[in-house]
């Protein structure tokens, strides 16, 4: 028996928990396009802006103060992390890669844990935005109606970084040929760094905009990682318009599972990007070719 | 190393054989026999872990996923049992009168490692504590799938097993050890106490929706909690959420609930599934329209949501500090424990300290560290003092005959200091909670 009203509700649940994934799948997409490194401690960027924020949030009681607080200082961690550590791995396997960034990924939680221990913080939403709201269809918290609008403006704001400015133009044209974009005189390393640092400021924006719905603990980024990189392959690799199309997919196959039985969401998810990984391998709006 | 290695299974294989001969005629019914250290076989790692001046203990707690917080706490409470085991504290003394610094004169001396909550990963702790330190006895869980994995490997490598949190029914139940122990109460006690609680507070014939972890725990939580609410109360199951532990988003499920007509939330999630839930539920508006129930309370529960989200909510538990009041005992470990760490102990950490204290009063009674004599010391089922008043160990599945502690959230302005969240309702009695011991399907494996 279909009941219509959470029927609907679920796929207004799935809108929410899609836009929250497209935007840190954007963060790791363009990252791995441009950079050719799949960063595993973006899990761990997500947290940090989380802790970034609250910290924020603590001292000032400001949320808009939070949330700036947290995505840059998650800029800043994600510029001095590729400068030190990553430059050095552009030229080494993806083993390497991979390794070196789960390595950062684990440093950065236990330090976390180390500095504020294991129970959860929670930061409140901003005072206006407390509350529910009677949306005819269902009641919905306020604060995930608003966290909806703005993630929806932080992956504009992406998307004109990306398209409609001179550094998106080089990040693209290094999506799709790295070596030739260096062989044009254009400092890649610069353009690196900030890309590597932009795509952590994503994970860390979403980490503190999330902070009032799922309040911030070490492991917060363990799981947001895993169904980030199902997004990223559903979408295609390099991808920011697979990237959101990506994350809208997985939210609504989260959400729509759920409503029959919720242990099956992740196994349809998994199915998915199997179905995906079948058909159309390099994913839905990825380029063939692309590394 | 190796030749070492060479010296004791030959030497174990002679002892073995000799043993088996031995145990056969002291299990042999009516009769008693004098019994020699050096007539008992190496098993274990009997006796080479207790033949220095230090017995180690091998603890796997969760450090870092769901359950890292309830993790911590327990661990805390784990080293000040050692600590009070070591310097003779008179609180241990009054449950384990015969320990004077240390125990059978060696001191205890404590292993961690992290679990993340997996029974993988503990069971490979403790195989590698049993391998360097020659653990003497193993604990931790906080999670029952963990507890279970570590009852069948207790039994396996013939190392005692104190279990730490664990609520499922299994664990004393199907899956019960003859190596293994439990102090905590669990699903069907909880249930059994909190129910009556319920039906007399909110009355006959009401609908729950169940938030249940999917996992031993969780559904043997929820089976004893809605057979007793339909079974007494003609309470109705309206819908039962199912998720995997760890879960942080809860949307999907609460949406269910909220479209279900259900007036209660009867909530099995634990550790930070349980604070995300909790905390979620009261964001989508559910609560405090519907009403949250917890069977199985969570240590800091109250601290991460705040009292605001926990006020009126009903809970049943193992330990609340408050109980100082009633209990001398429970007033000496939380001033112990509190002075010590600076936070009022939450019930894991009093569970610890008790299961330590009780071993340490079983193998001191006993006067041996070999398994077989400290189980069937266990196994007298004789009555000794506890945080909690007089309790004593079911023979038959090794569960500890304890009272249940139904507890109910007071309201932020009621609070008289910033950690008196619960006010305690009713200590009910363990032994009518209990299910017959045989009803769960335990089946206890050999000593040897």
């Amino acid at each position: 028996m279909l009941n219509w009203g959470n029927f609907v509700s679920q796929l207004f649940n799935g809108v929410v928990l899609g836009a929250l994934l497209a935007l840190i799948a954007s963060g790791l997409t363009i990252i791995y396009g441009t950079l050719g490194v799949l960063n595993l401690a973006h899990g761990a960027m997500f947290m940090l802006g989380g802790y970034a924020g609250w910290l924020a949030y603590s001292y000032t009681g400001s949320f808009l103060v939070a949330v700036i607080a947290g995505s840059a200082f998650v800029l800043l961690v994600g510029v001095i992390i590729e400068r030190v550590i990553i430059r050095s791995f552009y030229g080494r396997p993806h083993e390497d890669q991979l390794l070196v960034t789960f390595g950062i990924g684990i440093v950065m939680v236990e330090a976390a844990r180390f500095f504020f221990g294991s129970l959860s913080k929670t930061v409140p939403p901003p005072s206006g935005l407390v509350g529910i709201v009677d949306l005819g269809f269902m009641m919905y918290p306020t604060y995930r109606l608003a966290l909806l609008a703005i993630v929806a403006v932080a992956l504009i704001v992406l998307y004109v970084i990306l398209y409609r400015t001179r550094l998106g133009m080089i990040v693209r044209a290094g999506i799709e040929d790295s070596g030739m974009v260096d062989a044009l005189g254009i400092n890649v390393h610069k353009v690196f760094m900030l890309v590597f640092g932009i795509g952590a400021m994503a994970a860390g924006f979403a980490g503190i905009v999330n902070a009032p719905v799922v309040s911030v603990s070490p492991d917060v980024g363990e799981a947001i990682l895993v169904q980030t990189f199902v997004v990223v392959v559903i979408g295609g690799v390099g991808s920011f318009p697979g990237a959101v199309l990506g994350g809208l997919i997985a939210g609504e196959i989260i959400s729509i599972t759920s409503m029959f039985n919720p242990g099956y969401a992740y196994v349809m998810l998994f199915a998915a990007m199997t179905l995906v990984l079948v058909l159309r391998p390099y994913g839905l709006l990825g380029v063939a070719g692309r590394e | 190393m190796t030749i070492e290695f060479d010296r004791n299974g030959v030497s174990r294989r002679v002892l073995l054989r000799a043993g088996a001969g031995l145990a056969g005629t002291a299990l042999a019914p009516g009769m008693i026999i004098p019994v020699f250290a050096e007539d008992k076989p190496a098993m274990g790692t009997w006796p080479a872990g207790s033949k220095g001046d230090t017995v180690t203990i091998g603890a796997a707690v969760p450090r870092t996923g769901a359950y890292a917080a309830q993790g911590e706490d327990e661990l805390k409470g784990m080293e000040l049992a050692v600590q009070h085991i070591n310097e003779g504290h008179e609180l241990i003394k009054k449950i384990a009168p015969k320990v004077s610094k240390g125990v059978l004169g060696k001191k205890v001396a404590l292993v961690v490692a992290d679990s993340g909550a997996k029974p993988n990963n503990a069971v490979q702790a403790q195989q590698r504590f049993i391998n360097e330190n020659k653990i003497v006895a193993m604990t931790g869980s906080t999670s029952s799938a963990v507890a279970v994995a570590l009852n069948k490997f207790a039994d396996r490598e013939k190392i005692l097993y104190l279990v730490a949190i664990s609520g499922s029914n299994d664990t004393t139940g199907k899956d019960c050890a003859r190596y293994s122990f439990r102090q905590c109460f669990y699903g069907e006690t909880a249930a059994n106490a909190i129910g009556p609680v319920l039906l007399k507070t909110f009355g006959k014939d009401k609908k729950a929706a169940f938030m249940t972890p999917d996992y031993t725990y969780g559904h043997t939580v929820t089976k004893s909690m809605s057979e007793y609410l339909a079974k007494h109360g003609g309470w109705k199951m309206v819908t039962n959420q199912i998720s995997p532990l760890g879960t942080s988003d809860f949307s999907q499920y609460l949406t269910n609930i909220a479209n279900s007509g259900a007036e209660f939330i009867v909530n099995v999630n634990w550790g930070r599934d349980a604070v995300l839930s909790v905390q979620q539920a009261k964001q989508f508006g559910l609560t405090p329209k519907m009403k949250m129930v917890i069977p199985y309370q969570i240590p800091f529960l109250a601290k991460e949501t705040g009292a605001e989200l926990t006020e009126g909510v009903f809970a049943a538990t193992d330990f609340w500090w408050t109980l100082g009041d009633k209990y001398p005992l429970a007033k000496m470990f939380v001033e112990a424990f509190s002075k010590k760490y600076g936070y009022m102990p939450e019930w894991g950490a009093n569970n610890a300290y008790m299961q330590f204290a009780t071993w340490a009063r079983m193998v001191s009674e006993a006067g041996s560290f070999y398994p077989p004599d400290v189980i069937k010391q266990y196994e007298k089922g004789e009555t000794f003092a506890s945080t909690v008043g007089d309790v004593h160990f079911r023979p038959e599945d090794h569960q500890l005959v304890r009272p249940v502690i139904i507890v109910r959230g007071k309201a932020p302005k009621d609070m008289k200091n910033k950690e008196d969240y619960w006010d305690v309702v009713e200590v009910v009695p363990g032994a009518p909670l209990m299910q017959k011991p045989d009803a769960f399907g335990c089946k206890l494996g050999s000593y040897t």
